[in-house]
Order: C-alpha cells, then sequence, then structure tokens
C-alpha cells in the first residue's frame, strides 16, 4: 500500500504529471479555436498547483520539524540557564549534597538521591502490581470483563497529578502515619535493610512519596504489557498449554521471555515518568536536603526542587535549579530513548508498523 | 513422586492467579480511593461562591478567575497545538511514512510524550517569558500567553501522534482515487484525508486536552498565577490546578475545601473528556469496519 503511495506522491514532486492535463480536460466540448487558450491557463494552473503543493509541504514540515525543536530547545534553554553552576563546579556539582541559598552553595547530590530512591521504589512496587493486573486481563479474567476492567485501570493514567498530590498529602500521609509505627516495628527490626524503616512516624517522606509515584505509574506500565501481552502468538501458548503448561507456567516462561524487550521498554517508559513527576511528589516528601539512610524521613527531588523553589530563587541559586532542570531532562532523555528502543523492537518483530 | 509434583505445580499456579486477581483488585480499589475522595471533599466544598468570587478574597473567596483563567489558556494552548500538531502529524503521515527523517520525528515525539513537564515550563520561562521581560523592560513577565505555550507543549507530542495514526488508517483508495482526478496534494490533504480522519483527530484534541487541563507544573514559572480576574494576556493569570497547589499547601482548612472544589471541577472535567472520547473513538472504528 505503501509503495502505491509513494509512487503517486513522486509524481507530484517534479512537474505536473503529463496525466493530469488529460484528466483536467473536461472542456472537451470546446471548439479547436480555444484549446490552445485553454492548455495555456491549465499550464498555468498546474504551475500553480506545484508551487502550492511545495508550499504545503514546507509548511508542514517546519511544524514537524518544531516537534524536534522542541526537544532541543528543552535541553539548550536549560543547560544555557544553568551554565553558571554547571560550568562552575562542573562535576562537583554532582557530588556535593550542600544546598544553601545562604551562603549560595549548590550541590546536586540530595535532590539527584531523592529521585532516584523514590522512583525505583515506585518501580519496585508498580512492576510485580503492573504484571499481574496484565496476567488477570489478558489471561485469567472472563473476556467480558476485561475490556472493563482494564479500561478503569487505565483511567488511573488520566487522572491529573495534582489530584494525586492532593490525595496523597490528605488521604495518604495520614494512612502512612499510622502504618509506619507498625512498618518500624515489623521490617525495621530485619538485619540489614532494618535501618531504612527507623525514624519517625511523619507519613511524609521517601516511602510514601515512591508509593504515590508507583500508583501513578502502574497504569503506563500495565498497559503496555497487557498490550505485549496480546500479542504473543496463539500457537506458541497452545503448544505449551498442550504439554500440559499451567497458566502461570506460559505467562512466566513464554509469553514473559517472548516479550521480555518490550516489557523492559515499558518499564523504562514507567520509570520516565517517575523521574519527573512533579505534583504529586512535591506534596508528599517533605522538602528536606538531608540525605538520609531512613525511607520514612522527608527528602526531596529535582522535580520537587524546582517547583518549591524556582520562583523566590535568582542569581546561582536560579542556575542551580536549571542545571538541576537540565539533569532531569537529560536523564529522562536517556531512559525515554531507551524504553522507545526496547518498544520498537517489540512492535518490529510483530511487523504491528 | 508425580502426584506432589502436580500438585505443586497447581498450587503454584493458583497462588499466582489469585495474586493477579488481587493486583487488580488493588488497583481498582485505588482508583476508588481517589475518585471517592475527590468527589466527596469536592462535592461537601461546592458552593456558587466558587463561580462568582476570585481567589484574592481568602476564605471567603471563590475560583472564578482561575477558572477563567484556565479556561483561556486551555484553549490558547489548543489553537497553538491543534494547527501545528495537525500540520505535523499529516506530515508524518503523508509525506514521510517511511522516511528515515519521518521515523526520527515519530520517535522523538514519543520521547516528548512522556518528558517531564516542568523542564518544559522551565523551557517556556527561558525562552518566552525572560525575552519578553527583557524587551518590555519588566512590564511583561509572566503571562497567560507563555502558561498557553507551556501548555501547548504538553498537548502538541498526544496531537502528533494521534493525527499520524488516524491519516494512516484512511484507506488508500481514497488518495488515488482523488489523485487519479487531478486534485492537488494539498487538497488531497486539507479536503479529502483530513476530513476523513476528523473524528479521529478530535479525539487526540480531547486527548491533549485532558491532558494539559490538569496540569500544573508547566504553568508555575510561566503565568505565575493570579488572585484576581484578568482576561488580559500579557498579565500574570491565575488557573485551577495552580490554585489548588497554593492552597492545598495553606494550613487554613478553609482554603483547602476550595481546593478540594477545585480538584473536583478538574477531575469531572477530565473523565468527561475520556468518555466523550470513547464515544468519538468507538464511532471512528464503526466507520471504518464498514
Amino acid at each position: 500500500m505503501s509503495g502505491d503511495r509513494a509512487n503517486m506522491r513522486y509524481g507530484h514532486r517534479g512537474d505536473p504529471v503529463p496525466g493530469r492535463r488529460v484528466a483536467r480536460a473536461d472542456g472537451a466540448a470546446s471548439p479547436p479555436a480555444a484549446s490552445a487558450v485553454a492548455t495555456c491557463s491549465h499550464e498555468r494552473r498546474a504551475r500553480a498547483d506545484t508551487r502550492n503543493d511545495r508550499w504545503f509541504r514546507g509548511l508542514l514540515q517546519a511544524c514537524a520539524l518544531l516537534v524536534l525543536a522542541v526537544l532541543l530547545g528543552a535541553a539548550l534553554s536549560t543547560a544555557w540557564g544553568g551554565r553558571e553552576v554547571l560550568l562552575g563546579q562542573g562535576w562537583r556539582f554532582l557530588g556535593s549534597a550542600q544546598w544553601d541559598p545562604v551562603t549560595n552553595n549548590y550541590g546536586a547530590l540530595a535532590p539527584v538521591f531523592g529521585t532516584l530512591v523514590t522512583s525505583l521504589i515506585a518501580l519496585l512496587l508498580a512492576v510485580p502490581l503492573a504484571f499481574g493486573i496484565a496476567l488477570f486481563l489478558t489471561r485469567t479474567a472472563p473476556p467480558w470483563l476485561r475490556g472493563p476492567l482494564g479500561t478503569a485501570v487505565e483511567l488511573l493514567a488520566s487522572i491529573p497529578s495534582i489530584i494525586y498530590g492532593m490525595w496523597g498529602l490528605f488521604a495518604f500521609v495520614p494512612f502512612m502515619a499510622r502504618v509506619e509505627p507498625w512498618l518500624s516495628a515489623s521490617l525495621g527490626r530485619l538485619p540489614l535493610i532494618g535501618c531504612w524503616f527507623q525514624g519517625p512516624p511523619l507519613g511524609l517522606g521517601l516511602l510514601t512519596a515512591g508509593i504515590v509515584l508507583a500508583v501513578m505509574i502502574l497504569p503506563f506500565i500495565s498497559a503496555v504489557m497487557r498490550e505485549v501481552f496480546q500479542a504473543v502468538p496463539a500457537q506458541l501458548i497452545e503448544a505449551a498449554h498442550a504439554l500440559g503448561a499451567t497458566t502461570w507456567e506460559v505467562a512466566w516462561q513464554i509469553v514473559l521471555p517472548y516479550t521480555r524487550a518490550a516489557v523492559i521498554g515499558g518499564i523504562f517508559l514507567g520509570l520516565g515518568r517517575a523521574l519527573g513527576e512533579t505534583m504529586a511528589v512535591t506534596f508528599v516528601l517533605g522538602n528536606s536536603y538531608a540525605i538520609s539512610g531512613s525511607l520514612l524521613m522527608p527528602g526531596t527531588s529535582i522535580a520537587s526542587s524546582i517547583a518549591n523553589e524556582f520562583n523566590e530563587a535568582v542569581g546561582t541559586h536560579r542556575s542551580a535549579l536549571l542545571a538541576l532542570a537540565f539533569l532531569l531532562f537529560v536523564v529522562t532523555f536517556a531512559v525515554l530513548l531507551a524504553a522507545r528502543l526496547l518498544l520498537r523492537r517489540m512492535t518490529r518483530r510483530e511487523g504491528l508498523r | 513422586m508425580s502426584a506432589t509434583l502436580q500438585l505443586r505445580r497447581r498450587m503454584v499456579n493458583a497462588l499466582a492467579l489469585a495474586l493477579g486477581a488481587c493486583a487488580t483488585a488493588l488497583g481498582l480499589a485505588l482508583l476508588g480511593w481517589i475518585l471517592w475522595l475527590t468527589l466527596r471533599q469536592g462535592l461537601a466544598a461546592l458552593d456558587w461562591r466558587l463561580f462568582t468570587q476570585v481567589s484574592a478574597d481568602g476564605e471567603q473567596g471563590g475560583l472564578s478567575n482561575a477558572i477563567v483563567g484556565s479556561l483561556i489558556m486551555d484553549l490558547g494552548a489548543l489553537a497553538i497545538c491543534v494547527p501545528v500538531g495537525v500540520a505535523a502529524g499529516t506530515f508524518l503521515a503523508e509525506y514521510a511514512p517511511r522516511s528515515r527523517f519521518g521515523a526520527s520525528v515519530r520517535f522523538l515525539n514519543d520521547i516528548l510524550l512522556s518528558a517531564p513537564s516542568i523542564v518544559l515550563g522551565l523551557f517556556v520561562y527561558v525562552a518566552v517569558v525572560l525575552p519578553m521581560s527583557r524587551l518590555s523592560g519588566g512590564a511583561v513577565s509572566f503571562s497567560g500567553v507563555a502558561g498557553s505555550i507551556a501548555l501547548a507543549l504538553i498537548g502538541l507530542p498526544v496531537i502528533v501522534r494521534t493525527t499520524d495514526q488516524m491519516l494512516q488508517l484512511v484507506p488508500a483508495t481514497l488518495r488515488e482515487a482523488a489523485l487519479s482526478l487531478g486534485v492537488p496534494q494539498w487538497k488531497l490533504t486539507v479536503h479529502v484525508l483530513l476530513r476523513a480522519a476528523a473524528s479521529g483527530i478530535v479525539t487526540g484534541v480531547l486527548l491533549a486536552l485532558a491532558r494539559l487541563a490538569g496540569e500544573t507544573a508547566p504553568l508555575l514559572f510561566t503565568a505565575f498565577g493570579n488572585n484576581f480576574m484578568t482576561l488580559h494576556p500579557l498579565h500574570k493569570m491565575g488557573s485551577v490546578p495552580v490554585t489548588i497547589y497554593q492552597y492545598a499547601n495553606d494550613p487554613s482548612p478553609a482554603l483547602h475545601a476550595i481546593a478540594w472544589a477545585g480538584a473536583l471541577l478538574i477531575t469531572l472535567f477530565v473523565l468527561a473528556l475520556s468518555v466523550t472520547m470513547r464515544v468519538f473513538t468507538h464511532r471512528h472504528r464503526r466507520m471504518h469496519e464498514q
């Protein structure tokens, strides 16, 4: 189909197609004397069409280029705004845990730490849940229930992040404040990871932010998983069942290996979302630049530092925040790039595109 | 021996499937919790005052300036991103369906789709707000226009993507028929293809509107917020999400109530859009199946 289209379009790129003049000669009944004039006007018209086509194409192409310009512009403008800190401090900016507007010392370590920790918690919680949901919606649930349930879960993705923030602050933080003493008493006693769960039961903190993020990225990951699980060839699944494999064995040993690249792509997509999420995290993270060994303590993330401070920041402070934004953009871009490459590998193999 | 193995496998299977069902139930429960909370708190705070008072009145105030600001900026964002997005999507589907340039634009557009919105807000701050402030000698800084541009960047990739996909669904016979009549390419695209894909493109526009209407982060450094009613596009402009953000961080419970009412308005708006969108998608699919 595309071959035909490309050929047809090829005809229009150059000069007017000869066939068109034939088609346009609708004045077949006109006397021979008028035909010279008619040809002339047709030619003029054909030339105008070609010119218009060229303009039209150029206009559309410019708009497509704008998409690239936005990405490039976002990277360049934040790098330019943060040049004072990026060039002045270089790698020390990444390694320093100080963030002091009074002495004008800025280091990215605390926000980077908070961003990574909350995103990792979110992935650890959301990936198994998303796999469970995708498994249920593609294998276990009765077919009439799959559509509505899938839609409902994916409705979570359309809720604005500010609503997650409100829910997090007014409902989930009090809930966590009640759960955390229990967490400290049980998980806090474990040998190696125990210290992660010790601390004051504030409700706010890295763990709470991680859980809210998990809820936010859950629908994205489960939607990707559901889609690729459905794309596994039925013969593979039927063959495994014929050998006596249970539903779980089919899912774990056939479906998951077959869709591995796309599943990892979906997880990266979720990670990309989690890294850059602002509002929901800002509400429940507690905004503290102390790096703590406990997940129950408040922290900060790149996005929430920017949201909290940018409008009051001037000079080096503003430059440091823009440098953080540049860092966030570069990291998210790399993660999303990996995600899309992995997802594309799957669609290629499936011939979906 | 074999019997215990069978039993074990069956138990593992049952356990895994049960956990899958539990995960789905948990997802639905969280959705229910969030929606129920928004509905309960929002309905309790819903009041005519919201639509008549401005937020400058504080605890006795409302959201009228924020609602009007949001409407203006959302429509402004659509006015920017719909033409640009439809044009870019048309280019991808009609002029570059297989080319390397088209593939890379499509690829980067997918990345823009999930790029952090706060960075896009900062981009507009550096690229629009600062230059405008410099040009006007500081008279114009944060503005509704800048807010619209920032929101347009959120909606743009959605529209590019849907337009691209919907145009690729239009049967090739339509193109062949039009071209064989001697219709120039631009006329074919505007009058035949875009019209054929119109309902799908409308879906994309609604999807984009649903996404950008709830965005807060890009507005913080572009439109800033305003406690008074303003219709001037070059003034600081309030919006519902930013007002919610400010009020929720305030200690006053009366302001929390107003924030919940705003949250309810946004959620209802977004959900209504999703439902409309599904109706359109359904109709579009039916049309193509016939």
